[in-house]
């Protein structure tokens, strides 16, 4: 399978890069790993007129500390946060969420900026970014803004991001035990249903994964743990608030159920953690 | 568009079409026809080869987005005739049947061996996830990787 025809930028810096995403417009996809819209080039799901390569701006790949948070690169690959030991230090569940995604040859490929602008539902990090409440830095032709990670997407594969803007960095907050729970019919399937749990700030956090048309903060979870209700009773909260499609993986029904339980394992796991 | 790329330690320099599939240029235009194209979507692993050093699915690469960069294939591992210690162990341990999918978990398991020398069963079987056998000698490949582990074909 070959995509259709396309013209193809690619900038050596990232005012470049803006300048030539403000020039084409909606005609133009950014292009970082490619794991996800290469894939669907090939099955021409996708066939943007100009694809702007930004796999050249090196220097968005990074992780900083920023004191109370990492300051990671939008082009850091998901096999640099698996084996950052900064990551490991200040937010070990991204690192344990980054090496679910996908196997180890697109964990090579993958970058976290990319997989936020994809906003697929099913995708792993977004649960980490969602759930410690991140901000995503935006830069556009006229400058840069910051978005909560909850506001980024707005449905299947849609975000605010505009056509001229591109993520170049993703703030996130320190955190401590954490937990994710990815449920896959197959080793290196996407999440039919994901729940992760994790403490930052001194509260429980949790974010589910395919549940609905974005990544969902189960709020009614959180609302019933900060009440003192056990992990059990908790986690039957976790169906509050989703959509859940049936499709070929799992009926709706299936994925309410599959949150529930996976996010009371987050949950224990978390306090099994907590309690070494 | 103009491509440069050092493949098994030899530099090439073609004019490229932009939607050229990485793996359609090392097995069409530069006759590498170890790499295979398998499922074509990314989760089979057949066409996995090695992009500075790491792992990646050729199939999912456009070509230009490896300009500069330096690739092996199944076909730059061997030192003249003599295999790289991976092949060797995957010959000993008789880890293929048919073969079709043996370059790509040979240079899967080249990637996995750089980055995690002495791996146990669990860790091959997880490094490995990607790539499909659809004889399902996994048994045997495994222990090729832990075989060739042993002997320090990291190196």
């Amino acid at each position: 399978m070959i995509p259709v025809a396309f013209g193809y930028h690619r900038p050596e810096t990232l005012d470049e890069a803006l300048a030539l995403l403000g020039e084409l417009g909606d005609e133009a996809k950014v292009l970082a790993g490619g794991h996800s819209l290469i894939p669907m080039m090939k099955l021409r799901l996708a066939a943007p007129l100009a694809v702007v390569d930004v796999g050249r701006l090196h220097s968005l790949r990074y992780v900083r500390d920023g004191g109370d948070h990492l300051a990671i690169g939008a082009l850091t690959r998901h096999h640099d946060l698996e084996t950052d030991s900064l990551v490991a230090q200040r937010v070990p569940v991204l690192r344990s969420v980054a090496h679910l995604v996908g196997d180890p040859q697109v964990r090579h490929r993958g970058t976290l900026g990319g997989t936020l602008a994809h906003a697929d539902p099913a995708g792993d990090l977004a649960a980490v970014a969602v759930a410690l409440d991140a901000t995503i830095v935006v830069a556009g032709t006229t400058g840069r803004r910051e978005v909560p990670a909850g506001d980024l997407a707005t449905g299947y594969f849609e975000t605010t991001l505009a056509p001229e803007e591109m993520i170049v960095e993703i703030k996130v907050p320190y955190a401590e035990a954490g937990e994710y729970q990815k449920f896959t019919r197959r080793a290196q399937d996407w999440a039919v249903v994901g729940s992760l749990a994790v403490r930052s700030r001194g509260t429980l956090r949790v974010a589910l994964v395919n549940m609905g048309a974005t990544t969902i903060r189960a709020t009614a979870v959180e609302a019933a743990l900060a009440e003192g209700t056990s992990a059990a009773e908790a986690a039957v909260e976790a169906t509050v608030g989703t959509s859940p499609v049936g499709d070929l993986a799992g009926s709706a029904e299936y994925r309410q159920h599959l949150a529930r339980v996976l996010t009371e394992r987050a949950l224990l796991a978390v306090e099994r953690s907590e309690r070494r | 568009m103009q491509l440069e790329i050092t493949v098994n330690g030899r530099r090439y320099h073609h004019d490229v079409e932009p939607r050229t599939l990485l793996i359609h240029h090392l097995r069409d235009q530069l006759g590498l026809t170890g790499a295979n194209v398998g499922c074509d979507t990314s989760s089979c692993g057949a066409c996995t080869v090695l992009l500075d050093g790491a792992s990646v699915k050729s199939c999912t690469m456009l070509a230009l987005q490896a300009d500069g960069a330096t690739i092996t294939t199944v076909e730059g591992l061997a030192d003249g005739e003599i295999p790289h210690p991976v092949q060797a162990a995957f010959r000993a341990n008789h880890a293929l049947q048919c073969g079709f999918c043996t370059p790509g978990m040979v240079m899967a398991s080249v990637s996995l061996l750089a980055e995690n020398p002495h791996p146990d069963a669990d860790e091959v079987r997880t490094a490995l996830e990607g790539n499909l056998c659809r004889c399902t000698g996994y048994h045997n490949i495994v222990r090729a990787v832990l075989d060739a582990a042993a002997q320090g074909g990291a190196e």
